[in-house]
């Protein structure tokens, strides 16, 4: 088989631009991004000019009608045949408008519609109590610090608090945030890919380093996220810089080109062709950056620290859609740009993902805080996600995209349970808290049970259904053994779930424990979604599967 | 489109489960006789399927099916063969005297009251019943990942089963009887967690299989059949060899069979006696029914290959299992051995290849249902009256409790298999069934009766005769309650004893369908052989 002729097994051929392109953006194509980044720049607005009191509900009305907006965006394009037919790439060759994009970023709009719920609740946290205050001048408060740029522990931040004043500004900076995920999986040239990677991580940062309570804490993750996190975007800028140096232009459908042979040759190319040692170099680079991003091994030590740092409504997010965003951007780079390399990149994968399921299983074994706990597991995840990767085929794609969407909602639910089980400190993230949670709370503590059992993959719940499809793909892409090694560390991966299941029902519960919050509307909606995808994806999985199916053809 | 029988078998348990757990928290009684009502009534449903069932037509009648997952190949394919559907049968027909038996085993402490919405009650009934739903419908399942889904989901609600309802006569104080628990319920699940993510690995394969070789690939059982009777589908001997294996482990895990048996003492000591019924005469018996379905069905050729090694693992599970039992000073453990040492019979029988010794083993699988059922739904009685599991707590029991000592002393010698009782009869064909091809293996296995003699008469011996001892005295015996799941049970041991031709007259059309699927014909009696 020829590398173009299993290229064209994922790939439909755009139509040939014109020579000379007028410079235009099809605004029409474009606009779910346009409509959260312009719903985040109207949130800066309204933090600059509406009174404090006010800003609450508008941001959060926003913020919600902006994601909804480009959600239905989304399905409309889809609706007209961008997913399969009529897939090319918009924006002058920046931007890639596919099944794989709209479906990833409908996930990722859906993601964080769920996640503003989180973001909202403001009735888990008692509000602040001070002898001077006013009993009216209390406001109810979030999970989010009380002003951030106020020293933790200083006359400022507690002038800060006993104002009752909020952070607000989490919305657009949610916005923003979603924004640039929405490029990141569709960016079709790697500078594209670059800003978007950027545009979504800022944001991000900040998130991190606003917890209310644990603020040094909080803070030291963000530093961490920061330092980690420009450390792989560098990474990625000079793969780009020595890809470009390779290929003479940025382009995915430019590069893969180039390495297929099938470029006309140019007196510049002819001398880079044959210099192998550019392209290689600037591939590892670049897939490292977008590594670092999902949290596989050996890139993944941001990741325990960070999911515990994070206000947990943020670690929800950036669990959930982070993961989305970059694992669809790495998807279209080794399926679009690298499928003449696949020779070069399966191996290193291979190792990577087998590492990546060992590694975050047996690792979370010997946790005992529930957020480090979650994020090993996630690690562990990312190793199944990459399986499906491997398997290059078209169901391999189709299988990622389902597991995306099935894991980002357990992801979500989990997180949203952590906020309630609280203590006079804030949350009681250690495990040996949640002793006895089970006769205290019955009904949260089955909730938590259920993902836990979809994130351990037992039948009837999502993570069943997700598991099987990256498996399955992966077995029938000739990784059979990657399977073996996947169902051993579920296997292990087993044993910390139930060991949580085993710590809320079956121990007595603690006189001193913590006591789970009543929450409001908003955290109940998060949760209650993600059970309901949870248990609609274990049963029904089919009309998902069809959806990932159809979407499952990039476009070059 | 006829009725359809399968589903609704397995829906009405499901079906109460979620009606029990909706029972308020205050309203005990109502959960428990709502939970048993849909247990009668799953009883009448299968009852039909079993006068249904015509032991000389197709193989598989009663089926449904439809699509579920396409993508998955998974299909929701019901049939049921006369062992799948005797098997139903039985499932239906213990529960209700798991429940009856356990009526009070769910109680909350007069003391305890953390919380109102805390209703241990309801969660155990609904629980019961989901297990029950789930085990039928591994049974009535025709497609592999089907079964496979149902064999995995049930580890579930039996993990909570164990580890949430233990046993309250614990020696040990309440905070080692809680860990011990949750120590039992976490092996259970991880041992039977990792049996079966090992055969996911295969299901996934044979899928690549099929798919490779048939253009789509499926799981249906039938299909596979038909396209590997047809030539169609040829399983390469390395891939057929690798994926039994990944079956067989967890049939062995669950079945279990030495040495994968070791959680089974652990679940059964520590959970309440209708529980450890549960385990052992209801979710066990999967195991062995998948052995003989799927792992003979689809892969004939590698369980051939694989018999000598089975048949090996089988005796020693025979002999050793027998052997702890003797030791054992726990009442609950000891059965829990003998289950052990009984579960290698039947596999014994299943891979012996031979009419007898499979339908034995079918057999086999009702009657130890039964007699385990008996022997430790009274134990559970006896250990509740006195609060010790503790063979060494007991002694001279039947001069206070005649009527207990005496089904105890039924449900034991069914348990070794004493003739009239029905084990007797399973336990000869398998015997035989052995012996016709196996004579040797056929006579270190009769080491196991004779151990099982041993077990149950000291047993018997050091609890019920001798002085009273002191705790016993004014043991009260059984209640009307008891007597409602004691009488039946025995009454079915002995009439299965001396007329086991209902049920034999199921199995055995569908044994002969299994046997000539392995190509395996019964070796000709020495005798006619010599001449």
């Amino acid at each position: 088989m020829s590398a173009s002729s299993v290229h064209s097994l994922w790939t439909t051929a755009a139509p040939v631009a014109d020579k000379f392109p007028t410079p235009h953006i099809e605004y029409a194509q474009l606009s779910p991004v346009l409509i959260v980044m312009g719903a985040a720049a109207l949130g800066v607005l309204v933090e600059a000019f509406l009174p404090r009191r006010s800003r609450y509900t508008a941001q959060v009305g926003l913020a919600a009608v902006g994601l909804a907006a480009a959600f239905a965006a989304i399905v409309a394009l889809a609706d007209k045949g961008y997913g399969s037919t009529k897939a090319h790439i918009a924006a002058m060759g920046a931007v890639a408008v596919d099944g794989p994009a709209l479906f990833l970023q409908g996930t990722i709009l859906l993601v964080g519609f769920v996640a503003i719920f989180t973001f909202a609740e403001r009735r888990l946290d008692p509000p602040p109590s001070y002898a001077g205050g006013t009993p009216n001048s209390r406001q109810p408060v979030d999970s989010f610090a009380a002003q951030g740029s106020a020293v933790p522990g200083s006359e400022q931040e507690k002038a800060a608090v006993r104002a009752g004043f909020t952070s607000t500004e989490v919305f657009p900076l949610l916005m923003f945030a979603v924004g640039g995920m929405l490029i990141f999986p569709a960016a079709n040239d790697l500078l594209t890919l670059f800003v978007a990677l950027e545009v979504f991580s800022l944001p991000l940062y900040i998130l991190c380093a606003l917890a209310r309570r644990n603020r040094l804490m909080s803070q030291e993750a963000a530093v961490k996220y920061f330092l980690l996190g420009a450390f792989s975007s560098a990474f990625l800028l000079f793969g780009i810089a020595l890809l470009y140096g390779y290929a003479g232009t940025v382009s995915y459908s430019g590069i893969s080109a180039v390495i297929d042979g099938t470029a006309p040759m140019t007196p510049a190319l002819a001398d880079t062709t044959g210099n192998d040692a550019l392209l290689l170099i600037g591939l590892a680079m670049v897939v490292m950056g977008l590594l670092f991003k999902v949290g596989a091994v050996p890139f993944h030590m941001w990741t325990p620290d960070v999911y515990q740092g994070a206000p947990t409504p943020v670690t929800g997010f950036m669990a959930s859609a982070t993961k989305v965003a970059a694992f669809g951007a790495l998807l279209r780079l080794l399926y679009v740009v690298l499928p003449g390399m696949r020779w070069d990149w399966r191996p290193v994968m291979w190792g990577v993902a087998i590492l990546t399921m060992l590694a975050g299983a047996v690792i979370a074994v010997t946790q005992t805080d529930v957020k480090r706990l979650l994020a090993y597991s996630s690690i562990a995840h990312a190793g199944f996600i990459l399986a499906g990767v491997i398997a290059t085929t078209p169901a391999g794609i189709s299988s990622v995209l389902f597991y995306l969407a099935a894991y980002s909602f357990v992801t979500l639910g989990a997180f949203a349970v952590v906020t309630l089980v609280r203590d006079a400190g804030g949350e009681a993230t250690h495990l040996s808290r949640w002793a006895g949670l089970g006769r205290r709370s019955p009904l949260v503590a089955a909730v938590f049970a259920v993902f836990l059992l979809a994130f351990a993959g037992i039948p009837l719940t999502s993570g069943f259904a997700g598991k099987f499809a990256v498996f399955q793909a992966a077995a029938a892409g000739g990784a059979m053994p990657l399977v073996i090694v996947g169902v051993i560390s579920s296997a292990i991966a087993a044993f910390f779930y139930v060991r949580v299941i085993v710590l809320m029902f079956f121990s007595e519960p603690k006189p001193d424990g913590p006591t789970v919050a009543v929450p409001s509307v908003m955290t109940s909606t998060a949760i209650a979604v993600g059970v309901a995808v949870t248990l609609v994806l274990g049963l029904a999985p089919q009309y998902f599967l069809d959806l990932a199916d159809k979407a499952g053809v990039f476009v070059r | 489109m006829s009725f359809p029988l399968l589903t609704v078998t397995a829906a009405v348990p499901a079906v109460g489960a979620v009606v029990t757990a909706a029972v308020p928290a205050a309203q005990r009684t109502t959960a428990k006789y709502t939970a048993l009502l849909f247990s009668l009534a799953t009883l009448v449903f299968a009852a039909v399927a079993l006068v249904r069932f015509d032991p000389d037509g197709n193989r598989y009648q009663l089926t449904e099916s439809h699509a579920w997952v396409k993508d998955f190949g998974l299909r929701y394919e019901l049939g049921v063969d006369g062992i799948a559907v005797v098997m139903v049968a039985l499932t239906a027909l213990l529960i209700p005297f798991v429940m009856l038996a356990g009526w009070h085993d769910a109680d909350p402490l007069e003391d305890a009251n953390p919380n109102r919405r805390w209703r241990p009650t309801q969660g155990f009934f609904a629980l019961i019943l989901l297990v029950e739903a789930m085990v039928v419908l591994s049974f009535e399942a025709t497609d592999v990942f089907l079964f496979y889904i149902f064999f995995e989901a049930m580890l579930i609600p039996v993990y909570f089963l164990i580890g949430g309802f233990g046993d309250r006569a614990h020696a040990a104080g309440e905070d080692e009887a809680a860990r011990q628990r949750s120590y039992a319920a976490v092996k259970f699940l991880l041992y039977n967690l990792a049996g079966g993510l090992i055969m996911l690995a295969a299901v996934i394969g044979l899928y690549t299989v099929t798919a490779h070789q048939l253009g789509t690939g499926t799981f249906s059982l039938q299909e596979i059949l038909s396209a590997r009777a047809s030539g169609k589908l040829h399983i390469e001997t390395s891939t057929e060899r690798w994926l039994f294996l990944g079956f067989f482990f967890a049939f062995a895990v669950k079945a279990p069979l030495w040495p994968l048996h070791t959680w089974l003492p652990n679940a059964m000591g520590e959970s309440t006696a209708p529980v450890a019924v549960l385990i052992t005469a209801v979710v066990d018996k999967v195991g062995t029914f998948a052995m003989l379905r799927y792992c003979l069905q689809l892969f004939p050729e590698a369980s051939k290959w694989a018999t000598p090694v089975v048949l090996v693992l089988a005796l020693i599970s025979i002999v050793y299992g027998a052997l702890l039992a003797v030791g054992q000073r726990d009442i609950k453990r000891l059965i829990a051995y003998a289950s052990v040492s009984h579960f290698g019979f039947i596999i014994l029988g299943i891979f012996a290849m031979t009419t007898q010794g499979q339908s034995g083993a079918t057999l086999y699988m009702v009657n130890h249902g039964i007699s385990t059922a008996a022997l430790l739904l009274v134990a559970g009685f006896l250990i509740t009256r006195r609060g010790s599991r503790l063979i060494a707590d007991f002694g001279g029991v039947q001069k206070v409790a005649p009527i207990l000592a005496g089904t105890f002393l039924i449900g034991g010698l069914a348990t070794l298999s004493l003739p009239g009782l029905a084990p007797f009869v399973s336990e000869f064909l398998v015997l035989v069934g052995t012996f016709s091809r196996y004579p040797v293996l056929g006579i270190i296995a009769t080491l196991g009766i004779v151990l099982a003699a041993l077990y149950v008469l000291v047993l018997y011996q050091r609890t019920m005769t001798g002085p009273v001892k002191a705790g016993i005295e004014g043991m009260s015996d059984l209640k009307a309650r008891e007597l409602l799941v004691v009488t039946p049970l025995i009454a079915l041991l002995l009439f299965l004893g001396v007329y086991p031709k209902p049920v034999t007259d199921i199995i055995n059309p569908s044994v002969h369908h299994t046997l000539s699927d392995v190509h395996k014909t019964d070796p000709k009696p020495a005798l006619e052989a010599k001449k």
